[in-house]
């Protein structure tokens, strides 16, 4: 199958071109970066973790999110999703790779990231991230291609797969419940010691994953002779618009027991990221601008009028989608390290190499997922042409 | 010609140790020279042995700039920690900072105006249940039998998982090559490669010797050292006569390192 991808109008080259440029020179910058070291980044000692961890946090939420396509399928028989279950788990595929990137260019010495496995150690919890990240990606190269192998030679798929698809679905909320143990086990880290940390991360995956599994949906259809379907977009439009309701509610928690019970400790995280703290209010403009998209996006959700309207819908999932990358993708990691230990303000913004970087991965990313997603659009353009005749 | 392979292989080795001999890669293992290496791996019989290394910060002895500057020049200079002379690239085995950020949540708006400018050293606590070793990926940090929070330089991914788990802000990364920025390096330590962790390691060197750690040697009794685990060791001995804290002892990771804040003879 993997031909498909290899054919194609001269925009989806000069598309391809493009994204392999951009990773290119992310590429000659984390050279520079595996030269000098991490401190090329906007890193220090007290904000020791910051942009690369916060993709691979948000992205590992995108990865989980093809469970939303998937589960309705195989578990509820729902048909209107069978046309998109391969977009879910081709989307996750490259949202792995990303993580994984991440992780590598956030390495201090990649060379020795083999240790992981030279000297595992259960008590870690990048451990077991490691271990289910890894599970899942295979789970979702195996699922994907496979069930997409008997689409075109337009046979049923194969009996031995459905073990396989039944286990990613326990998989999926298992990657991301591991990613927010990473932050939710560490004392001293007020912002993230809190217990419903898993439960904020499923609920961001399941709304932000939907929200772009709908744009790609409307892009496919309008660049191809694929159609997703009318009805699943609105039924990925009512997972979104009830995962981010979650989503909200749960940060309302959040800042209720910060503030109720007012917990110093627990209040200057907040404090810092929403109104500044000690004169430093770096991501106050952001983390504002991730709010105000969070209560837009839900206007338009939650009004049936909009949430059906195609165009709106996608302006909402954009929303969803902008909102929980500057949450979860920035403000997340950041405020779990301002203040610091010591309860005092040192501030952190990336710097140029080390966005150029990031955007490189993104870059790689997409390149992966266009390759996949063309690949699976040719196989269903093929398919539905045989079934006109 | 023929040849027997118990012929070749003589002829063989005789010609590889001539070879070997002439260029000078060869030489003979002498009885000396085992017992050189059999030294090398025996334990000093004047090391210093405990079940647990513990420390008390007396701070009504430090009285000027200059006592605290002595122990952290002299942990610094031994351990070749760099000097960047910015924060975002620091790197620090033990330094000073205030009551109240050492301290977060216990200060307030009544301290007595000693303690509001004293300065308190802060360095690793040697945790009995230290978060930094239970989230390493690698065991790169880990707890020796004496109760010291160990790094090895060498196995470290510099993940930094340790340094957002460590509550006590202990641990420094190397953001680049610190070498250039040591002003006088001691051959008997190793210098760090960039992007490890690092952080104080009660000298671990030292006490293999014999010798206490820098840091107490310096500190002209303003530093105690000893066995947390034997009831006659020094450290116990004002543990049992001293009020102390510890740093965010309410975290549950069991810190070594004791605080005399002291009262009104600190005026």
């Amino acid at each position: 199958m993997f031909e498909k991808a290899l054919e194609g109008s001269r925009r989806y080259w000069l598309w391809l071109i493009a994204l392999a440029i951009i990773s290119g020179i992310g590429t000659l910058y984390y050279l520079k970066q595996l030269q000098y070291g991490l401190g090329l980044t906007g890193l220090s000692r007290d904000v020791s973790w910051g942009l690369y961890i916060g993709q691979f946090t948000f992205l590992v939420g995108v990865a989980a999110s093809a469970v939303m396509v998937v589960l309705p399928y195989y578990l509820h028989n729902y048909k209107v999703f069978g046309r998109i279950t391969i977009l879910g788990e081709f989307l996750a595929i490259p949202s792995v790779i990303m993580c994984l990137l991440f992780i590598f260019v956030d390495m201090g010495q990649p060379m020795r990231i083999l240790n992981v496995l030279l000297h595992p150690t259960p008590r870690s919890i990048l451990f077991w991230d490691s271990v289910v990240l890894s599970g899942y990606l295979f789970l979702n190269l195996l699922v994907g291609w496979t069930v997409l192998h008997a689409e075109k030679k337009e046979i049923p798929p194969p009996k031995w797969i459905k073990p396989f698809i039944y286990l990613s679905i326990i998989w999926a909320p298992s990657i991301h419940t591991v990613t927010a143990f990473i932050y939710a086990g560490l004392p001293g880290r007020h912002f993230w010691l809190t217990a419903i940390m898993a439960a904020r991360f499923l609920a961001s995956a399941f709304s932000s994953g939907p929200a772009l599994l709908i744009l790609l949906a409307m892009i496919i259809r309008r660049y191809t002779k694929f159609d997703p379907g009318k009805e699943a977009i609105q039924a990925l439009g009512k997972i979104v618009t009830y995962f981010m309701l979650t989503n909200v509610f749960f940060m309302g928690l959040e800042f209720f027991t910060a503030f109720y019970s007012g917990i110093p400790g627990h209040k200057h995280p907040f404090q810092y990221l929403f109104v500044g703290l000690e004169g430093h209010g770096r991501l106050v403009p952001l983390m504002w601008t991730s709010a105000i998209l969070a209560i837009f996006s839900l206007i338009l959700l939650l009004n049936p009028a909009t949430r059906r309207n195609e165009r709106t819908l996608a302006v909402a999932s954009a929303a969803v989608f902008i909102s929980l990358w500057i949450e979860k993708g920035f403000g997340l990691i950041i405020g779990g390290f301002v203040p610091n230990p010591f309860e005092k303000v040192f501030e952190y913004w990336p710097t140029g190499p080390e966005t150029i970087i990031t955007i490189g991965v993104w870059a790689a990313g997409f390149l992966i997922l266009t390759l996949l997603y063309k690949i699976a659009v040719s196989v269903k353009e093929e398919v539905g042409e045989s079934a006109h005749h | 010609m023929s040849m027997d392979r118990r012929e070749f292989l003589k002829i063989a080795g005789a010609g590889t140790i001539l070879g070997l001999a002439g260029l000078g890669l060869f030489e003979r293992v002498t009885e000396k020279d085992i017992e050189a290496v059999v030294e090398r791996y025996t334990k000093d019989p004047s090391a210093m042995n405990a079940k647990r290394w513990a420390m008390v910060v007396d701070l009504r002895r430090f009285k000027t700039e200059e006592d605290y500057q002595r122990i952290i020049k002299a942990c610094h200079k031994i351990h070749n920690v760099p000097d960047f002379g910015n924060p975002k690239d620091e790197i620090k085995w033990i330094w000073v900072d205030t009551y109240g950020h050492a301290f977060p949540g216990q200060e307030h708006d009544f301290l007595p105006e000693w303690l509001e400018s004293k300065f308190i050293p802060l360095l690793c606590n040697h945790c009995a249940n230290p978060p930094c070793v239970r989230v390493c990926p690698v065991k790169a940090t880990f707890k020796s039998p004496d109760g010291i929070t160990q790094q090895d330089y060498h196995r470290c991914i510099g993940c930094r998982f340790c340094m957002a788990a460590c509550p006590f802000g202990a641990r420094s990364f190397n953001w680049r090559d610190p070498r250039p920025f040591i002003k006088e390096v001691n051959q008997e330590f190793p210098t760090r490669t960039k992007g490890v962790v690092e952080k104080c390691n009660f000298c671990t060197e030292r006490l293999a010797k014999g010798l206490k750690p820098a840091c107490v040697e310096e500190s002209k009794g303003a530093l105690i050292f000893g066995d947390l685990l034997d009831p006659d060791s020094e450290v116990r001995q004002v543990l049992r006569k001293e009020f102390t804290v510890r740093r965010k002892a309410e975290l549950g990771t069991d810190p070594s390192v004791f605080y005399i804040i002291g009262g009104s003879e600190n005026v």
